[in-house]
């Protein structure tokens, strides 16, 4: 079994707690004694946040729209589809006519290059993240 | 975060988590903090039963005030009136603090000008607060040593969103109450990363650390570090304005990544158009959300426990996540999808690991310039500034002066609820959340526990209202605003004062923000949440 040191991934308070794991699947966790944030206690979302990892709903595919469906795909079409569609766009209507939307659910380094992408790869400042809420 | 930024110049949280161990008063306001933040609430209570006093502002009779020793029961959106109440008190009965006002702040003479005209009568008028409460809060807050102000959506989602902050702000200042441990102004982030997302530069106005996209020096250093010619210098959308441009048709592509704009946003119905209305729509998520059916790509992501990196809590620790498992199937680590798509698009991205991302982050932003994963591997975190490898962090902020310098006061005057309950939409709608769900319910939904405790959503609504209207507990009610209707069952509760009703949007199956107002605060764009007009009818 191995325990590797993770921070919640729900509300703002960052509690730290230990996935354990056993051949690739999270099978309990245990809070952090010593961290000063949570001190060994989590709060019920905290105690099961190893769940929904493992929910039969989780992608496990690219999806692209074909005929109206949404259909699998390999990595390498979609992701050359959306690098081709988005520079079509730019090139038609400008920069301004993209937009991206920031997490406040992934990593600081994600949301790092996800705003370099914005403004170095495609040119604009139309960022954003849901967090006005 | 711009009514902070305004007053002091920094927009986080003022102190630490571990300050609520030490404070000897809280204000509470516009947080139900035992669930939307348990570990901060259940701080709170051990506080107060070992001697601290809570003082708590909120329409909504929440967990947290069966521990208050006073609860103002406001009517919704007159937070400026009340808190200008208070302040008019503590002026007026000379409780303020002299020294802080006359040494670290300006513009108290404006101050002064404004809440002179919110006197204890006026303010009951408007807040529907008794004159006595108002005294007896202003003394409260004004003479206790060490008083924390804690604050959240509540205050943050009206129109006057900015003009709340700002006036948490001026009572904390006026008093004294910042600088120093267990004292400041503290809004609790509600998302696990939503500071961080904020500190990266997530934002249109500002790259990573708060650097202005229109300030030269800024754009110069980013086209420098980033090797391109000419970054943007004007300010973009938000995301209120994206959805406004989408359906014009002048926004074309949108990219989302976690997020599910289609349940969190206000109005759906207005975004279920936007986002139809675009050209191109990619979506990069753990699940199939309502926004990402919607997509015409949708890229699988990983989840925290498939990935490393770092996430900044709402006290502005910075603290490194490990890897336990591999990602299901061919799911990949959102860094690694945008690292490939950058370079496919033309601007290679070659990054070995989060670590090595860090260090870029470290390099072009001065409050991260410390904090690198070695470090943080060792410890318990960082919380920023943190200016270089050998500082320690900075839990207080504002110690001896502001970000900006001088504390400026920002004083506001109140305006109503944009739109207020009238003859026929008769009840005001306010939105939250509950202690067993998170968000939109993408991830919470699926943990069977927390199914198990709240399964549905419920609309509290008033013992009198309901017994008017003929409705008991669990019979299924629809609500009407002038922008969709909702069916759901009826919780009858004192929690909510008469004519307030309130609900969630973490069940998709009752999506509330079909009702809510996407009307805004102009300045920080905030949607008002926790206002709007509806009507109530029992179904048959
Ligand atoms: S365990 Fe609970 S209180 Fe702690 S971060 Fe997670 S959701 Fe928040």
């Amino acid at each position: 079994m191995t325990r590797t040191r993770t921070v919640c991934p729900f509300c703002g308070c960052g509690c730290s707690f230990y996935l354990l794991s056993e051949r690739d699947r999270v099978t309990g966790i245990e809070p952090s004694p010593s961290n000063p944030v949570n001190k060994g206690m989590l709060c019920v979302k905290g105690w099961n946040a190893h769940e929904f990892i493992h929910s039969p709903e989780r992608l496990t595919k690219p999806l692209i729209r074909k005929h109206g469906e949404q259909v699998e795909s390999t990595w390498d079409e979609a992701l050359k589809l959306v690098a081709d569609r988005l520079l079509d766009i730019k090139k038609q209507f400008g920069p301004r006519a993209l937009a991206f939307l920031a997490s406040a659910k992934v990593t600081n380094e994600e949301n790092y290059l996800f705003m370099k992408m914005a403004r170095a790869t495609f040119g604009t400042n139309n960022v954003d993240h849901c967090a006005r809420l | 975060m711009v009514g902070l930024a305004a007053t002091f110049g920094s927009g986080a949280m003022t102190n630490s988590i571990n300050d609520f161990d030490d404070a000897d008063l809280f204000l509470v306001t516009g947080s139900n903090t035992t669930a939307q933040h348990p570990l901060i609430g259940s701080r709170i209570i051990n506080a107060v039963k070992r001697g601290a006093k809570l003082l708590l502002i909120d329409p909504r009779e929440i967990p947290l005030a069966e521990f208050a020793d006073l609860h103002l029961r406001q009517n919704i959106g007159t937070d400026v009136a009340v808190l200008n109440g208070i302040m008019n008190i503590i002026i007026e009965e000379e409780l303020y603090d002299k020294e802080f006002v006359e040494t670290r702040t300006e513009g108290f003479e404006q101050l002064k000008e404004i809440v002179r005209k919110y006197p204890p009568h006026v303010v009951e008028k408007i807040s529907g607060v008794a004159s006595r409460d108002l005294k007896k809060a202003a003394n409260m807050y004004a003479k206790a040593d060490k008083a924390m102000l804690a604050y959240a959506m509540g205050i943050t989602q009206h129109t006057t969103g900015v003009d709340n902050v700002k006036s948490c702000a001026n009572l904390a200042m006026l008093t004294g109450h910042l600088g120093r441990p267990a004292t400041g102004v503290n809004p609790l982030r509600g998302q696990s990363n939503v500071q961080g997302a904020c500190d990266m530069g997530g934002l249109p106005n500002v790259y990573s650390g708060y650097q202005p996209v229109i300030d030269a020096a800024a754009k110069k250093k980013f086209e420098d570090a980033w090797g391109v010619a000419a970054l943007d210098d004007k300010v973009g959308l938000t995301i209120t304005d994206m959805m406004i441009a989408a359906q014009k048709g002048e926004l074309k592509a949108l990219f989302v990544m976690g997020e599910n704009p289609l349940m969190s946003d206000p109005d759906t119905s207005h975004i279920e158009q936007a986002l139809s209305n675009l050209d191109f729509l990619v979506v990069q998520d753990m699940f199939l959300s309502e926004t990402a059916v919607k997509a015409d790509v949708v890229l699988p992501a990983a989840s925290f426990a498939e990935k490393e990196g770092t996430y900044t809590n709402t006290e502005r620790r910075v603290q490194l996540s490990g890897k336990a498992i591999s990602p299901p199937g061919e799911a990949r680590p959102d860094w690694r999808i945008i690292c490939e798509l950058s370079t496919l698009a033309g601007y290679p991205m070659n990054y070995s690991s989060p670590a090595d991302i860090m260090k870029e982050i470290n390099a072009v932003t001065p409050s991260y310039a410390g904090i690198t994963h070695e470090r943080l591997a060792g410890g318990y975190g960082l919380q920023w500034p943190c200016p270089n490898v050998e500082h320690p962090g900075t839990p207080v902020l504002h110690k001896d002066k502001f970000s900006k310098g001088l504390g400026t006061f920002l004083p506001c005057e109140f305006k109503p609820v944009a739109e207020m309950p009238d003859e026929e939409y008769d009840f005001m709608l306010t939105t939250g959340r509950i202690y067993y769900h998170y968000h939109t319910g993408t991830m919470t939904r699926r943990i069977s526990i927390l199914e198990r405790e709240a399964p549905e959503a419920l609309l509290e609504i008033h013992p009198d209202d309901a017994k008017k209207m003929g409705i008991r507990n669990n019979d299924v009610v629809e609500v009407t605003s002038r922008r969709g209707a909702v069916r759901l069952k009826a919780e009858i509760t004192k929690r909510v004062p008469q004519s307030v009703v309130f609900s969630t949007f973490h069940f998709h199956e009752a999506p509330i923000n079909l009702l809510t107002n996407s009307a805004y605060d102009p300045v920080a764009k905030i949607p008002e949440y926790k206002g709007c007009a509806v009507k109530i009818r029992r179904c048959v």
